[in-house]
């Protein structure tokens, strides 16, 4: 995070290093070990590396199309305090653009080349954004503003919201579920080894990665990205210093749609079919990963999306029916280890 | 030449003289919080290159004053005025525009962020380090080398002095007009207050205009030119420091000191 020296040649010489330093103590960095213990762990349990294999990277594209989804609403409340329970509404919107763009773009979808299935996606992706983006000005104007500060209200007003939207959705594509078919070359699995890993699913961790990287970038490299993060913690001051945190928080409340519109592109090519309920569904997902993260925390978020990617696959493969419970069950055992979540934000 | 020489921003009048109208003025200032009448008509002049005290017990509303200044609270009646102008109904971000630094009591210092990176927000108009005045930022090293020693680490690691001295840095890392400061030397150690001491006052020579806010009477009267005693949202005394520091009989009074107790 804090690695260069930024004091150029012209600069005040750069600080020593190393020498009465203070350090971040360790308990503070144990939750970046969570995955790849959870991961091995379960290694002797699979039995099988193939099939270990084949979970985990089905687990972690789960996870980074979770990640981006839910990297949005954790901002949101942790500029704002809001609590949006209209976000998964952007979901279902993403997914469903994304099968409008993929139905005349057949000749793209269907050819057998790499190349151009991705370019369809590539502009099923940047629709579902936009749109997902301009709808979620217009929620932030209309639904969220108003309340601002109060949190039974926003809860209730986003919960309405996403009622409105999943019937608005209805309306326009109409209530019955629809096939989202992987394109063409995006069908089926590499083998490494005796490993069957599904090439949608590598594409998921490659976009997944791409975000969370880019969003690394904009944090620790950029103005923006340091006034999000200093908003985070402590809004007040970030109005004393001069900035209208407002003007931020809108910003980043359509970033944040558009991130989940992508996502809904993703979820919704992972389920190969689109349902206007898909939102609601996704909703829990992702309220569950935010609080395992720690309100408010981007790299939380990150962890917490990828243990409940990971938590499924496993589960699911282990004991089918521990799954259907396993994200609460993840959810309790970490709020009885971190009652803050994994990586709890620093308030006032 | 030091970068603080330009401190202020404005050409400072002479302090005190005649007709030289102060740099903020609050009129009858009332503010509410919640159902709590806390500030019940505030008057408070603080002029152009000089360090205004403000004294009083737990309670009497100084944090509430520098927090209505700020626009943090609106006052409920009454007026602010800075620099020329009406700022009683201003947002904070503006106001911090038109050139007032705050140091809140808890210094508000971002403490994910490096010290670097506090120090980037704190400069509206540097984009990264690298654009920060250069001549400015060795200044504030000269004043806490240990701004310079920490630079790039999470300033949650400081020690408690630390965390003070960067919050202090923030607010001069560019020309402001005026610095509004709470309780600097609050819950720190003998040899840091005596750090922040010299700090403000290399501040004061460099002519910057300084609200601070003290319960350390020690601490308060080295640094004050002017001092303004506040009880249950008002002010009660308002005049020079060097008066108030001389008369031990109206500090009695006014701060309910102990003789000699906290010299």
């Amino acid at each position: 995070m804090n690695t260069t020296a930024a004091t150029g040649a012209a600069r005040p010489p750069a600080p020593e290093t190393r020498t009465g330093v203070p350090r971040v103590p360790l308990a503070e960095r144990l939750p970046l070990l969570l995955v790849p213990v959870l991961a091995l762990a379960t290694l002797p349990l699979v039995g099988s590396l193939p099939t270990w294999a084949t979970l985990t990277v089905a687990g972690l594209a789960m996870g980074m199309i979770i990640f981006i989804i839910a990297s949005g609403l954790t901002l949101v409340f942790g500029l704002m305090d809001v609590l949006n329970f209209g976000h998964g509404v952007f979901i279902a919107l993403g997914a469903f653009v994304a099968v409008s763009v993929l139905a005349p773009l057949g000749g793209l979808t269907e050819a057998d080349s790499m190349a151009l299935n991705l370019v369809a996606v590539g502009a099923a992706m940047l629709v579902a954004m936009a749109v997902a983006a301009a709808v979620g000005l217009v929620f932030e104007r209309l639904i969220v503003r108003p309340v601002y500060g109060q949190h039974l209200k926003q809860i209730l007003i986003t919960m309405g919201g996403m009622i409105i939207g999943e019937e608005l959705i209805k309306v326009i594509w109409g209530p019955q579920q629809i096939p989202l078919p992987l394109p063409q070359a995006l069908r089926g699995s590499y083998f490494v080894g005796d490993a069957a890993i599904e090439k949608y699913r590598l594409i998921a961790v490659v976009v997944g990665l791409a975000v969370f990287l880019a969003m690394l970038w904009v944090f620790n490299r950029t103005k923006i990205g340091l006034l999000i993060r200093a908003g985070v913690q402590d809004r007040e001051m970030v109005e004393s210093l001069g900035y209208r945190i407002r003007r931020l928080f809108v910003g980043v409340f359509v970033a944040g749609s558009a991130l989940a519109g992508l996502g809904g592109v993703m979820w919704g090519l992972y389920q190969q079919n689109v349902v206007p309920q898909m939102g609601a569904q996704v909703n829990i997902l992702i309220f569950i990963v935010i609080i395992i993260g720690g309100l408010g925390s981007t790299a939380g978020c990150f962890i917490g999306a990828l243990l409940v990617g990971l938590m499924a696959n496993y589960t699911g493969f282990l004991a089918p029916k521990v799954a259907l419970f396993s994200n609460i069950l993840l959810m309790v055992a970490i709020l009885m280890w971190r009652p803050q979540g994994l990586f709890p934000v620093a308030r006032r | 030449m030091s970068p603080a020489r330009t401190e202020g921003g404005t050409a400072p009048g002479a302090p005190g003289a005649p007709g030289v109208a102060p740099l903020l003025t609050l009129t009858g200032v009332h503010t509410h919080i919640g159902a709590y009448h806390i500030l019940h008509g505030v008057d408070l002049e603080v002029e152009q290159g000089r360090t205004t005290l403000m004294l009083g017990r737990n309670g009497a509303g100084k944090t509430t004053t520098l927090r209505t200044i700020m626009g943090l609270w609106p006052a409920s009646a009454g007026q602010v005025r800075f620099d020329g102008r009406d700022v009683t109904r201003c947002a904070t971000p503006e106001l911090a525009q038109r050139g007032v630094a705050y140091v809140p009591e808890n210094m508000g210092i971002f403490s994910d962020l490096t010290v670097r990176e506090n120090m980037v927000l704190a400069a509206r108009g540097a984009r990264d380090a690298d654009a920060i005045d250069a001549e400015r930022l060795r200044w504030i090293f000269e004043l806490f080398p240990a701004m310079h020693k920490f630079w790039n680490h999470p300033a949650g690691l400081l020690s408690g002095g630390q965390k003070q001295m960067l919050a202090v840095s923030r607010a001069i890392v560019e020309p402001r007009k005026l610095i509004l400061v709470d309780e600097p030397s609050k819950g720190l150690a003998p040899s840091i207050i005596r750090n922040m001491l010299t700090a403000f006052r290399q501040l004061k020579a460099a002519g910057a205009t300084i609200l601070l806010v003290e319960q350390n009477f020690a601490f308060a009267r080295q640094l004050g030119d002017a001092v303004a005693v506040m009880d249950d949202g008002r002010i009660v005394h308002r005049g020079a420091m060097a008066e108030l520091a001389e008369d031990e009989a109206l500090q009695a009074r006014l701060l309910g000191l102990s003789l000699g107790a906290h010299q």
